[in-house]
């Protein structure tokens, strides 16, 4: 028995099963609690796959941060429970014909590229750490630097839009 | 250990076919930033394992920028809700239909 495989399967399920009770639960709070989880299991799947890097940023940035930013926010802005979920029978209609033909269009196009090896984690899981750090200061140190920017932009913008006005 | 390619990116699909069902249905703008944030975390889950298909680390790097990026995404987003919460004294996206008052 493939232990790995059993435990890709075990993640997988629980960040489906955390998705879609993200999106149907009516307390914000919960649905937050939710995302954690998916989280949780979609770094899960990074280490399965021997991106240890990116499990540890996963669940520092996203687990960490991002939903206690969201907690933050919900807490904040003082939620009354939205009675329902959206608009009318039309809008409903819409949204479920263009997700079916989205998710058809998709999967056809996956179905084409996905021609049957199987991805193996052995040589990438050794040292990744190492590796990562020399691919980003050396071959993907202009984008790192713009990245790094970006950062600074957002984080100046979030405090300008932030701030009483005067 | 393997694990079969197509069921990585059938995976990817459904997260991100949750994160889009999230995005059309809901009213209240942080669970929709919520479902972004799940859309954006499915097209990670397809870098990493094309990554570790090809043992090629450009997947991995491009996960991190991806992850980058989400977080500055959700950080001036959730700033513009406090924003508009502030002024307009709502989180419904049915209710946010002036660019400027």
């Amino acid at each position: 028995m493939d232990w790995g495989l059993v435990l890709f399967y075990f993640f997988a399920a629980l960040a489906v099963v955390g998705g879609v009770m993200m999106i149907t639960r009516k307390n914000a709070v919960h649905s937050a609690v939710y995302l954690v989880l998916t989280f949780v299991s979609v770094a899960g799947i990074y280490i399965l796959l021997g991106a240890d890097f990116l499990f540890a940023v996963q669940v520092l940035v996203y687990a960490g941060g991002i939903v206690v930013l969201f907690l933050f926010v919900i807490m904040l802005v003082n939620l009354e429970e939205s009675r329902r979920l959206s608009g009318g029978k039309l809008h409903l209609a819409a949204s479920a014909v263009l997700t079916c033909l989205l998710f058809g269009m998709l999967a056809t196009l996956f179905g084409r590229v996905a021609v049957g090896q199987p991805s193996v984690a052995a040589p990438l899981g050794e040292g990744n750490l190492q590796l990562m750090g020399i691919a980003l200061f050396r071959d993907y140190m202009l984008p790192f630097e713009v990245v790094s920017l970006l950062l600074l932009v957002a984080m100046i913008g979030a405090i300008v839009l932030g701030r009483p006005r005067a | 250990m393997i694990i079969p390619q197509s069921h990585l990116m059938i995976l990817s699909l459904v997260l991100l076919t949750i994160g889009v069902v999230g995005v059309l249905i809901r009213r209240n703008v942080i669970i929709i930033l919520m479902s972004i944030e799940l859309i954006l975390n499915a097209a990670n889950i397809n870098f990493v394992a094309f990554s570790s298909k090809w043992q090629n680390l450009t997947g991995q790097i491009w996960g991190v920028f991806n992850i980058t990026i989400a977080a500055a995404e959700v950080a001036v987003g959730l700033a513009i809700v406090i924003a508009l919460f502030r002024n307009r004294e709502t989180v419904n996206v049915d209710e946010m239909n002036l660019m400027k008052w």
